[in-house]
């Protein structure tokens, strides 16, 4: 078993920061119908407690971005891919977009393109509970949790929904 | 390289869709999940995903269609792939060019796909016996033998309006000899477990030892109604037909025709469907194709959402070790 890096206590209190860190920011850009939207499968686990963190009125979205990945040719098919919601239009609403862990930046891209396919979003805000070196694109979070500096074979993994934690894992 | 079947890789994922015999469960529930998942990619602005860009299918239609035709094609656009649609008619092989010729040509203009119809029963098989190895098959329908992507959106819509198969009581009723869509539903229906499934028509309609794949053969109509969850009603072929089956289009229908009155012995909310085109007031009332137990338009939309997740699932696998990408 893989050793946790965070005790559960932890977890919530860097989500109830990045709640505060949200508040202000949402309130300095006077957004008052933002639609929070969770990425499939850490992300959403993040979202449902920072959407009941902020009592947004809008209820959550979920994104499941299978169809939209960049190495679709080289894995195929993800069997467990599940559908997207999003339970208003996204046409000139301010979205949040969350995910668990910040790393190459390829899922980010991948869901921003899905979510246009949706319409056009007036602005994005990204908040992730992990970030991470090795960024492969130039994309960066607004709100983020916890950095982690990380050696070049380990990753940091989400595990969920109840309890929230996260462990540092050896990849092969 | 070693395959388990035509249809599967050495892996045994899906390569081509030929038929729905030998997929297991587990497989058609994946389909079934995926076309699932898109079905919200038709209420979105874009009503495209990306996956298969850079993908060139080719509908090979060597028998008029217009659903299934029309349905891959959107299928395919959906997913950003490039079709092509041959005119049969009109191509080489009027010209004497054999069709393996001209299959071998399409492959020298990269395309990934063929989607094929054909009247001849083991045509798709045919083709997916002899093309490259990253080339994917999908049966359209071929003869009388199999029709598995009208099954397949059949199951997704049983599973829709009824949730589980298992406590099913399912009756396919009309011409099941000459019906490709019959053997095709049969397999997929056992394969996911209903709970009974009955063929019903006249012992001219019937095609031999079809008990052995597991049905119950009905040739009362009224019988074979009650009590039913689902209600198939198939087309008469009356254009396979040699010699005399059946007396005549009003006397099959006042026996075998389904009208509301006939409807009413089946449960109160027994879903109507039929896989098109409608012989209306042959085998079907109008208000019965019309009316609110009726699904039957509904199955045209879940096709396209179908077909899109059999291409994606059949396009989309890793090369296998020894296939080229």
């Amino acid at each position: 078993m893989p050793e946790p890096v965070t005790e559960q206590d932890d977890i919530e209190q860097l989500i109830r920061q990045m709640a505060d860190d949200l508040r202000s920011r949402l309130e300095a850009a006077r957004v008052r119908d933002a639609l929070m939207v969770g990425i499939h499968t850490g992300g959403l686990w993040v979202a449902e407690r920072l959407h009941t963190l902020l009592g947004l009125e809008q209820a959550l979205g979920e994104l499941d971005i299978s169809f939209y990945r960049d190495d679709f040719s080289r894995i195929g098919m993800n069997p467990q891919v599940r559908p997207s919601r999003l339970p208003v239009s996204v046409a000139e609403r301010h979205i949040v977009l969350v995910d668990d862990i910040l790393h190459t930046g390829r899922t980010i891209r991948a869901a921003m393109n899905e979510l246009f396919d949706y319409g056009r979003p007036a602005a994005i805000t990204l908040a992730v509970l992990g970030e991470r070196s090795g960024r492969e694109l130039p994309i960066q979070a607004d709100v983020v949790g916890r950095h982690f500096d990380l050696g070049e074979h380990e990753h940091v993994k989400l595990s969920g929904p109840e309890p929230l934690q996260l462990s540092i894992v050896e990849a092969p | 390289m070693r395959r388990h079947s035509l249809q599967h890789d050495s892996e045994g994922r899906l390569h081509h869709l030929l038929t729905i015999e030998g997929l297991k469960r587990q497989q058609i529930v994946d389909i079934l999940d995926t076309a699932e998942s898109f079905i919200s990619v038709g209420d979105r602005q874009v009503r495209k995903v990306p996956l298969l860009r850079g993908k060139t299918v080719v509908n090979l239609f060597f028998e008029a269609s217009t659903r299934t035709l029309t349905t891959f094609e959107l299928a395919a656009k959906r997913l950003s792939a490039d079709v092509l649609k041959i005119n049969i008619n009109t191509s080489a092989t009027v010209k004497g060019e054999s069709l393996l010729d001209m299959l071998h040509n399409l492959e020298a203009m990269q395309c990934d796909m063929f989607v094929v119809r054909h009247a001849d029963s083991g045509a798709a098989h045919l083709i997916a016996r002899h093309v490259a190895p990253h080339v994917s098959v999908i049966n359209a329908g071929d003869g009388s033998h199999a029709h598995p992507t009208q099954a397949l959106l059949d199951m997704f819509t049983i599973r829709r309006w009824k949730g589980e198969f298992a406590p099913l009581t399912v009756a396919i009723v009309g011409d099941i000899k000459h019906s490709r869509v019959a053997r095709s539903l049969i397999h997929a229906l056992t394969t996911l477990g209903v709970s009974a499934l009955r063929v019903v028509a006249p012992k001219t309609l019937i095609p031999a030892a079809v008990e052995s794949l597991g049905v119950h053969v009905v040739h009362d109509l009224d019988a074979g109604l009650r009590g039913a969850d689902v209600v198939i009603m198939l087309r008469l072929q009356k254009e396979r037909m040699q010699g005399a089956m059946l007396p005549s289009e009003a006397e099959y229908f006042s026996t075998y025709g389904l009208t509301e009155e006939k409807l009413a012995l089946a449960k109160p909310d027994a879903i109507v469907m039929h896989p098109g085109p409608i012989n209306r007031g042959v085998e079907i009332a109008s208000s019965v194709a019309d009316g609110a137990q009726s699904v039957i338009l509904e199955q045209v939309s879940n096709g396209i959402a179908v077909r899109m997740a059999v291409m994606s699932m059949t396009l989309g696998r890793a090369p296998a070790e020894g296939e080229g990408a």
